[in-house]
């Protein structure tokens, strides 16, 4: 207040043009962000292609990228047809489906429920597709298409089960993540009870799809997921567009007019369902649906749930997973969810510890 | 230790308090005899009934006079004797971590199962038999033993880093997560041998026909071993459940409270992991139904602990044995599936977090 006037203005001035450069650099950031966004997804589809190619002339039986790409457009000779399109082709296709699955499942669930640990596969959804499909599998002796199914009612009637436990007066992602795990528990009880009930043979095979494997799966299992995601993801796209607003907050989005609670429903069950009919094909994968949505928000900063980039990011680390999981032991063929699961729960701690030293971990 | 002060610096609610202040020390002491008295009714129970039906005579003379050669007594000396001991030790110690856990960790949510230190004896005596060829207990329990403290320290090191300590959500899911990894660890090694999976699948479950008498013998002195420590903990864990700052005031030595603690829990579990598999949610539910029991004195929350879990598993144990005749439903799956209940009614609860 006692300051000489000419100061008073000269700090306007410079308050002025400071604000003008503020806008400057805030515009000048949002281009370049949207520029990064769509850079960084480029780059993960590119890494995508390559890692596919990848595996599709890496194996026993080493083939030249060259010949991969003639046998793929119909030439090549019985042996090499037969390795790329009966045996790598389908295993790649399901691994990039299933971890672009997880990994939109994962983002989405993240950032509806503003939780970085509200992610499917922790929260017991995938256990309810494991409990009932196993159960179908074991008990029922079903398969095929009605297998897929079976996961698919499993997913969503554990989601639905979660929400309602969770629920009270709204729901608060810490409780949901709590209730989640407690269901998640009981329902993998259930699993064990069932394989121990079963032929040491079919619990054995049971047992491996827990694992979460892409081995030996064929076409059998790519055609459904391809259905099922060129249903689901659309849904979910446009379910999406409810997620900006919730992004704010429930008082800010309703604000905004949006319909908090019905968006929400429609973005989890879209993601629930996601996470179902990933497990149908390839069993609960553990982590993918987890590390993919923090690691793709990591890879473009500012872009709130970076949907595609998510999904790529899942796609790109269940394919280089099953690449480990095939070729990382010699003559040992590990399931990929054994891969993913050491590489994410260790994620998950440093997570967890870091978000102890920010002081907002719980 | 004065007890109403610590009574009233507990946070339970309303008439809760009060109703808790007037037990005085011989109703608690009545009433842990009144839990023994349960628990003898428990076990006998366990002894008499099977999936295969036993005359109560022959029952009474498979304990007290066995002769062999009858069919009933066999199987009494045989299958339920062992069985029925295995509840005993089992629950006992696991009543007795869960109880230690909570008071140390000031935790409502910790539990051998869901904070992963079961998960870490498991894959222990897994790798340990299926790597090493062990088939002694007396072998794997010390793999057990390791297990079970890489374990807990992890997860209670991750989930303690920072400034607000180990809150129940933090343990949780660090819990989960090394549950998750040390599984597919497991998995990892069964899937390359399908006879020790063939065992794994029923002992996974947690069950207490896994192991044989010898087994139960070598564990024993080590569950006596963990009790002895446990039960002593009672004043120590008054003390901290006022907070660090106060308990080092009343002059605790914080650091060998958690330290001790520490090593009754992983002895505990540990051994309970060897005799019976992971068991979840009896180390959960059981000191909170003791707690509301006795209130939140841990000299009296450890003893009835001790009591009431061999009662809740033996009473599922046997709930499995009839439920699913002429077969059984393991121990676990009953414990889990009751289990649920509670976890996720603690979890509903407001104010989770303060405890």
């Amino acid at each position: 207040m006692s300051r000489p006037a000419p100061v008073a203005e000269d700090a306007a001035r410079a308050d002025k043009e400071r604000l003008a450069d503020a806008v400057r650099q805030v515009s000048a950031v949002r281009g370049r962000s949207l520029r990064r966004s769509v850079l960084v997804g480029f780059a993960l589809l590119a890494a995508v292609i390559v890692m596919f190619g990848v595996s599709l002339s890496f194996g026993d039986m080493v083939m030249p990228i060259g010949k991969v790409v003639a046998t793929l457009f119909g030439g090549g000779d019985g042996g090499s047809q037969f390795v790329v399109l009966e045996l790598r082709l389908p295993r790649a296709l399901l691994a990039i489906l299933v971890g672009a699955g997880f990994g939109l499942s994962g983002a989405v669930f993240q950032t509806v429920l503003r939780n970085p640990l509200a992610s499917p596969d922790l929260i017991g959804i995938s256990a309810g597709a494991s409990a009932v499909a196993v159960t179908a599998a074991l008990l029922f002796q079903v398969s095929g298409l009605a297998l897929s199914a079976s996961a698919l009612t499993g997913s969503l009637l554990a989601g639905a089960a979660i929400y309602l436990l969770a629920w009270r007066q709204g729901i608060a992602g810490q409780r949901l993540v709590l209730v989640g795990i407690g269901v998640g528990m009981g329902l993998s009880s259930l699993v064990w009870y069932v394989m121990a009930r079963s032929e040491v043979t079919d619990a054995q095979e049971a047992f491996r799809w827990l694992a979460g494997s892409l081995n030996g799966r064929s076409w059998g299992q790519v055609w459904p997921l391809l259905v099922a995601l060129g249903v689901l993801v659309p849904l979910t796209v446009l379910a999406a567009h409810a997620l900006r607003p919730l992004q704010l907050g429930d008082d800010a989005a309703a604000g905004l007019g949006a319909k908090v609670e019905g968006g929400r429903l429609a973005l989890l069950g879209c993601a629930t369902a996601l996470a179902g009919v990933a497990t149908a094909a390839a069993g609960p994968v553990g982590f993918v649906a987890f590390v993919a949505a923090p690691i793709a928000r990591r890879l473009v900063p500012g872009r709130g749930a970076a949907l595609p980039q998510a999904a790529l990011t899942g796609a790109l680390l269940v394919l280089v997973a099953d690449f480990a999981a095939q070729h990382a032991l010699p003559s040992v063929q590990l399931p990929v969810g054994v891969v993913t699961s050491i590489i994410g729960a260790p994620y998950l701690l440093l997570l967890l510890a870091r978000a102890n030293r920010v002081g907002g971990g719980g | 230790m004065s007890g109403p002060a610590l009574l009233a610096k507990e946070k339970p609610s309303g008439g809760g308090k009060e109703a808790r202040r007037k037990r005085s020390r011989p109703v608690l002491a009545l009433g842990l005899l009144a839990a023994l008295a349960v628990l003898f009714l428990t076990v006998v129970a366990s002894l008499a009934i099977g999936s295969g039906d036993v005359p109560f005579r022959d029952v009474v003379d498979g304990v007290l006079d066995p002769d062999v050669s009858v069919k009933g007594q066999l199987i009494v000396q045989e299958v339920r004797i062992p069985r029925t001991v295995a509840g005993l030790l089992a629950g006992a110690a696991l009543g007795l971590a869960g109880t230690v856990m909570q008071g140390v960790a000031r935790n409502p949510l910790a539990d051998p199962q869901l904070l992963g230190i079961n998960a870490g004896a498991s894959v222990a005596v897994v790798c340990s038999i299926t790597l090493l060829g062990f088939t002694v207990a007396t072998q794997f329990i010390w793999f057990g033993f390791l297990g079970a403290l890489l374990a807990a320290l992890l997860v209670y090191g991750v989930g303690s880093l920072g400034r607000e300590g180990a809150t129940p959500v933090k343990l949780a899911l660090a819990g989960a997560a090394t549950s998750a990894v040390l599984t597919s660890v497991t998995s990892a090694i069964l899937l390359q041998d399908r006879g020790s999976y063939d065992q794994f699948r029923f002992w996974q479950l947690g069950a207490l026909t896994a192991r044989s008498s010898e087994v139960l013998w070598q564990v024993s002195p080590f569950i006596a071993a963990g009790v002895v420590l446990a039960l002593a903990l009672g004043p120590q864990l008054n003390a901290l459940s006022l907070g660090d700052d106060l308990a080092r005031g009343l002059g605790q030595r914080v650091g060998t409270i958690r330290m001790v603690s520490a090593l009754a829990v992983v002895i505990l579990c540990g051994a309970a992991t060897v005799v019976a598999g992971p068991i979840g949610f009896v180390g959960l539910a059981v000191p909170h139904a003791a707690r509301l029991i006795t209130g939140p004195d841990y000299r009296w929350v450890l003893p009835y602990s001790m009591v009431l879990a061999p009662v809740m598993l033996l009473v599922a144990d046997i709930v499995g044995r009839v439920i699913a005749r002429p077969g059984e439903v393991q121990v676990g799956v009953i414990t889990a599936a009751i289990g649920c209940i509670p976890f996720i009614w603690l979890v509903r609860r407001r104010k989770l977090v303060e405890l």
